[in-house]
């Protein structure tokens, strides 16, 4: 409406599918519920993620911390509320989702990486099949991930043949390969080894530092304190505090959070 | 009673007959196939209208004999409703493959689902996040993996079909079984019955064992380690 002279634009005119891409926060979930049968497992969740903001997601198990970030990449449909990613909402299906799906990076517990494919293809298939990148140019910069993450000697290599830690760190690059605007992390670390936890850790702080925007869900303090601005506490369906992470760790608001931490900082 | 005679005097008959089962089970292998992972597809799939129809095809070919499904190819459609592929008597052969290949396929499908089975749900769910579409992640992640799983599965459904081309005569088509049959029911043939029967049953094993043998081998060969 470049010809409307003067008048100030409705802010509310055009609704959340026009906001303008690069504005705002990256992520917004406004009053999102979802159920499993009779089980209510997200109540009336909002959450706002700016952008290049790392939020740390803690809770007790079953909480919805994983139904939370699949609902954010539509991996689980919800029945209420909204989720908008750099201002637009996710389409229900079909082949505008599985496009726009890809601006929202995910990294599993348990890694997922293609068995049959290198290493190499594992980063590289997104970008030639989805963003239509040529060959050349998608495994040169997946190589470039490849060894932003230490494992550029792996590529050539299947995913069974690769520690853990090497495992979720290909994973990591095969996310960030397609460019995306935000990260998802549900328990990166939790599946490992006590002693690859921390190369998956460093990095996702090198992420963090760089500026990706990413939503954790982990119950690694050290990680929580170092990297993310804010601690989201979860329980029972619902966000229960959201905090800093120093406030949170030494001087929880709610009873429900002092409980839990008790309960994880004992052993 | 152990005279090969006969049957090597009759070896052109019979090779004969030999060569319309090759030319039958090769088709049939490639359409049951292609078939099988068409179904395979609709019963995996989100749309509930090809989940159904993949269902019900399943069921009711996999339990219908082979000879209704394929008495039903040539007599009902081909000669009741004049469904034919040609005027000649290839209609019979083009019959015989797509019932052959289409009762095939219902197994086909079976093992692939079996295999689909095995390829971890993560993976599914990774694929779809780096926004590949279902019919991608179908074809380029799950299919795949399916196959190379079920490859030795996959080996005795072809086996079996191979065996299955002797029930063609159904359908009119005359291949090394009915070629058998024609002979033994010749007033000239008077002795070397067993022969024959031996002579034709090592017919298909050599068909049969190194299909058997090869897929057994590729499956080692290929098998996805996890
Ligand atoms: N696909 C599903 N079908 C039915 N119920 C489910 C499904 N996925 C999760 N749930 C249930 O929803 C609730 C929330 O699960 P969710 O996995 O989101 O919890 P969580 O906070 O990630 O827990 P954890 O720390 O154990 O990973 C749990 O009670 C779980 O049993
Ligand atoms: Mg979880």
């Amino acid at each position: 409406m470049t010809d409307s002279e003067g008048e100030p634009e409705p802010a509310t005119g055009g609704g959340p599918q026009d906001a303008i891409p690069g504005a705002g926060p990256l992520v917004v979930v406004e009053h999102v519920d979802k159920h499993f049968g009779e089980l209510h497992v997200l109540k009336d969740i909002n959450l706002t993620v700016n952008r290049g903001e790392v939020v740390v997601v803690i809770g007790p198990s079953g909480g919805g911390k994983s139904t939370l970030c699949r609902s954010i990449n539509r991996l689980e449909p919800i029945d209420g509320g909204t989720i908008l990613v750099d201002g637009r909402e996710l389409p229900k299906e079909g082949k505008e989702l599985a496009r726009l799906r890809a601006d929202v990076g995910m990294v599993f517990q348990s890694f997922n990486l293609f068995a049959h494919k290198t290493i190499l293809e594992n980063v590289t298939l997104g970008p030639i099949k989805v963003r239509k990148q040529g060959r050349a140019e998608s495994e040169k910069h997946a190589l470039e991930l490849l060894d932003r993450v230490g494992i550029a000697d792996q590529a050539q290599k299947y995913p069974v043949q690769l520690s853990g830690g090497q495992q979720q760190r290909a994973a990591i690059a095969r996310s960030l390969a397609m460019k995306p605007k935000v990260m998802l992390f549900d328990e990166p670390t939790s599946a490992l080894d006590p002693e690859m936890v921390n190369e998956v850790l460093d990095v996702m702080t090198g992420l963090a530092r760089d500026g990706m925007t990413m939503i954790v869900v982990t119950h690694e303090m050290g990680f929580a304190r170092r990297a993310a601005q804010k601690v989201v506490f979860m329980a029972d369906g619902q966000i229960v505090e959201e905090n800093t992470p120093d406030e949170f760790f030494t001087n929880a608001r709610t009873d429900r959070a002092k409980d839990f931490l008790s309960k994880i900082l004992t052993h | 009673m152990f005279d090969f005679g006969p049957f090597f005097d009759n070896i052109d008959q019979i090779l004969e007959g030999f060569w319309a089962t090759v030319r039958l089970a090769a088709v049939a292998a490639v359409l049951s196939m292609l078939f099988g992972t068409i179904l395979v597809s609709f019963r995996v799939s989100p749309v509930p209208v090809l989940r159904t129809f993949g269902t019900v095809y399943v069921n009711v070919l996999r339990n219908t004999p082979l000879t209704l499904v394929l008495l039903m190819c040539s007599l009902g459609l081909n000669d009741e409703l004049a469904l034919k592929f040609s005027e000649s008597n290839s209609t019979y052969y083009w019959w015989a493959v797509l019932g052959l290949s289409g009762y095939t396929a219902a197994f086909v499908c079976e093992a692939l689902r079996a295999g689909v089975n095995t390829v971890p749900l993560g993976q599914a769910e990774a694929a779809r996040s780096i926004g590949l579409t279902f019919g991608q992640s179908l074809r380029m992640i799950i299919l795949p993996q399916a196959f190379r799983a079920v490859l030795a599965p996959l080996g005795s459904v072809l086996i079996g079909m191979i065996k299955n081309t002797t029930v063609a005569a159904a359908a009119g088509y005359a291949e090394a079984a009915t070629k058998m049959k024609d002979l033994l029911d010749l007033p000239s043939f008077t002795s070397g019955a067993l022969p024959l029967f031996i002579g034709v049953a090592a017919g298909f094993m050599i068909l049969t064992l190194p299909t058997g043998f090869f897929f057994g081998w590729l499956h080692k060969r290929m098998a996805v380690a996890r």
